[in-house]
């Protein structure tokens, strides 16, 4: 009998410790692609619901009065934020304040009794950060959109960001000739504990090194990329899942990782992540390096970086894609100037584009995306410009199918453009029309005009 | 009676050691007199030893021994001589090939040259044990299919760590000595060249793979099943069929309409075992050489259907704004 009891309570203590590393379920799962190809998420809703409180944007200040005179006849030594009124300036230094040091208060950044000293380094770093990101609201919509980042993205309260991240000269090997671990082959949380690469930052995030290891032919040809690369990609896209809190799958669809046809939107996205990451850190982080104390800098005396997981902070928007910004629209303007620059010569209802559709098709084709880089070019050009896509679609056949058609054509257009970078506020769709004439390859098209 | 149910042996016999058939004109003779344990016998035979090493054998240990050492110094010496670090990360730790920057030339030590050393060492530890191997079956008057099986395994192994590095031209394409690193390098391996399930060598394999269990499975579940009346002696029934060979063939041919003999369902498992290797390091030794993606491959030959789109058509940025990285 206590043979017996000893047998169970031995079984189920294997028991406990065997199921000690799991999570408790059930598991949400979202199926996102087609079906039977794996397109999944996954997500514990017992772990989701506690993450989800903890976040919330705090609750926006009341807006600024109007009328307000402005900042610069006022407060000297502005150099950032000279186009705001003094009104607008003080509610921004309130939120600020609450958002990176609410502990501190105004004199974490301002030496005391003189709010034009720039004695403290942290109104320096601030400065600086102020630009990083207004230039990131303004000028990476293809990552930000108009959800947009304000200082709590990252800060959360924190005068320094939870996830940021050093260079990582890695585990100390032995002097001698032997024991070189090549960068990988130690469990690092930067990969979730794989053998891979432990520090994808500096080649990815802060230098511009090829990302892409996958063979472009079926057959070999020039492509020399070795497996040892493909263990760089892949500790870099671990870093994103992980940061993201999502799987491969949220961009891929693992038949083939390289193929874009295949892919999901969230990667085109995840691509201007990664070049908006790299402006954070060389133009704006890096350069810092001088004005931080040691205190501040990594192991190896450089300046504190971003990854994804700093704003990210494992959502796969950070804050749930709440968007904080349209409280605070301070922290969108460039430098002071409105970014009417270079709106002059634009000819109205200019024709930048027509792109051509196959019949009964909306896939782009190479002409297509030939044309659509044209407008791409147009745009990056001048900041000012905005665009109307309209479809067209032909006569012959179901007219109702053929206005769809024509629809989801603008669509893909639409979409090829936000893919390239171009914000979404800078695009307008029209209704579909039907063509004059008749079933010709002119009427299977979209264009993409100036808008006036 | 004494019954055989259990995965244990429940009997043990017991009797003078056996120090097996007489050796002949061996140089070398047999290490030990054999002892008995009652732990062994639990699993298999009771009698431990004696073991025969001979030339080869001795000559094997001894360059293995080398390659363990090297492989297992220079990852002690990755955590800085740490035993406990040693321990704790060991799962981590490896020595890598080569960066690829080197092609096949001889790298410095720390840059791969001893990865290069201990595969020389390993590779002829592993050859030498195959002759011994080979030695011991033709002494005792066996057939070669244990050997021939091994080498099967060996190809594989070569293909990997010699012969296709060697026609890609970088020792850096070789897998790295360590538990998780070759793991992670196993699928880096599959991203590089566009996913290798789409390898119809690797198909073949894994399907060989699966079928050399699921025939172990069969085969052995029936020799249990019909061991009450005789079945385990299964050397015997193939010669002198008796009712247990005729009650497991009549449950397959009555289950599924065919049976395999007592003699066939070996060839049928070493043939299966064999293959698995085999066309494994078959499409290994293709990746990179004749095909470089594989998933290209399969849609332009039809191995794999187009699936319909779900999303909206994503561009790649770079082309679009004519970012090359």
């Amino acid at each position: 009998m206590s043979a017996c009891r000893l047998r169970f309570v031995a079984a189920a203590l294997v028991a406990a410790a065997l199921v000690a590393g799991c999570e408790k379920g059930p598991m949400d799962s979202i199926q996102r692609g087609y079906r039977g190809l794996g397109m999944v998420e996954i997500y514990n809703p017992n772990i989701e619901a506690a993450k989800w409180d903890a976040n919330q944007p705090p609750p926006p200040l009341p807006a600024a009065a109007a009328g307000s005179p402005p900042a610069s006849a006022v407060f000297k030594n502005l150099q950032v934020l000279n186009d705001l009124s003094v009104a607008e300036l003080t509610r921004l230094m309130v939120a600020m304040t609450s958002w990176v040091a609410p502990q501190q208060g105004c004199a974490y950044c301002h030496a005391e009794g003189d709010l034009a000293s720039d004695a403290l380094y942290t109104k320096v770093v601030a400065r600086r950060m102020l630009q990083m990101t207004r230039a990131i609201n303004d000028g990476n919509k293809a990552h930000v959109a108009n959800t947009g980042v304000t200082c709590y993205t990252c800060h959360r309260g924190q005068n320094v960001p939870a996830d940021i991240w050093f260079l990582d000269p890695g585990p100390k090997t032995a002097s001698g000739p032997a024991g070189n671990r090549a960068g990988q082959n130690a469990p690092a949380p930067a990969v979730g504990y794989a053998s891979l690469p432990f520090d994808p930052f500096t080649p990815f995030l802060e230098q511009a090194n090829e990302i892409r290891v996958v063979a472009t032919t079926a057959l070999p040809g020039g492509d020399h990329k070795s497996i040892k690369q493909a263990e760089w990609t892949y500790a870099l896209m671990m870093h994103i899942s992980q940061a993201l809190n999502v799987n491969c799958t949220y961009c891929h669809n693992t038949r083939s990782f390289a193929e874009w046809d295949a892919s999901t939107p969230q990667r085109a996205v995840a691509w201007h992540a990664i070049r908006t990451v790299r402006e954070i850190n060389a133009d704006y982080l890096v350069p810092l390096k001088p004005v931080f104390p040691a205190n501040r800098l990594g192991p190896t005396g450089d300046a504190p970086k971003a990854n994804c997981a700093t704003c990210h902070q494992g959502a796969f928007k950070p804050l749930y894609g709440a968007p904080m910004l349209k409280d605070y629209p301070e922290l969108t303007r460039v430098g002071g100037v409105a970014t009417a620059a270079g709106a002059a010569g634009v000819p109205a209802s200019d024709v930048l584009a027509k792109v051509l559709f196959d019949t009964g098709r909306k896939n782009l084709g190479t002409d297509a995306n030939a044309a659509i880089a044209r407008v791409v070019d147009a745009l990056k050009k001048n900041a000012a410009l905005t665009v109307d896509v309209s479809g067209f679609a032909d006569r012959t056949g179901n007219p109702e199918q053929n206005l769809q058609l024509a629809k989801e054509r603008a669509l893909a257009v639409r979409d090829a453009l936000q893919g390239a970078g171009i914000g979404g506020n800078r695009i307008n769709l029209k209704k579909p029309e039907f063509a004059i004439g008749g079933a010709e390859a002119d009427a299977r098209r979209v264009d993409v005009v100036a808008a006036k | 009676m004494a019954e055989y149910q259990n995965i244990f042996t429940t009997v043990q016999v017991r009797s003078p050691a056996y120090a097996g058939v007489p050796l002949g004109n061996s140089v070398w003779s047999r290490q030990g007199k054999g002892f008995f344990s009652y732990w062994m016998g639990k699993i298999g035979d009771t009698q431990v030893g004696p073991i025969y090493l001979g030339a080869t054998g001795v000559a094997s240990l001894i360059f293995g021994f080398i390659a363990i050492e090297i492989i297992g110094l220079n990852m002690w010496a990755s955590v800085d001589w740490n035993p406990i670090q040693f321990i704790r990360q060991l799962p981590w730790l490896a020595l890598e090939p080569p960066p690829p920057g080197y092609g096949l030339r001889l790298p410095p030590l720390n840059q791969g040259g001893w990865w290069l050393m201990a595969g020389f060492f390993l590779t002829v530890s592993i050859l030498l044990w195959w002759v011994r191997m080979y030695r011991r079956a033709r002494v005792l008057g066996l057939g070669t299919h244990t050997a021939w099986a091994f080498a099967a395994a060996i190809w594989l192994y070569l293909v990997l760590g010699f012969i296709r590095p060697v026609l890609m031209g970088s020792w850096g394409e070789a897998v790295p000595f360590g538990i998780f690193p070759h793991l992670d390098w196993t699928a880096a391996f599959s991203i590089r060249y566009g996913n290798l399930f789409y390898n119809p060598f690797h198909m073949l394999s894994i399907a060989f793979l699966y079928g050399a269990t699921l025939l172990f499975a069969m085969h052995a579940g029936t020799v249990l099943s019909v061991s009450r009346f005789g079945g385990d002696r299964e050397i015997e029934q193939i010669t002198d069929r008796g009712t247990a060979s005729e009650r497991a063939a009549l449950f397959w041919r009555w289950t599924m309409g065919f049976n395999a003999t007592m003699e066939s369902i070996h060839r049928w498992a070493w043939w299966f075992a064999v293959l698995c290797p085999l066309t494994g390091g078959i499409g290994i030794l293709l990746t990179g050489t004749v095909v470089d993606n594989w998933y290209l491959w399969a849609m332009k030959h039809g191995v794999a259907p187009h699936y319909p789109s779900v999303f909206p058509p994503v561009p790649d940025p770079a082309a679009l704004t004519g970012v090359v990285k």
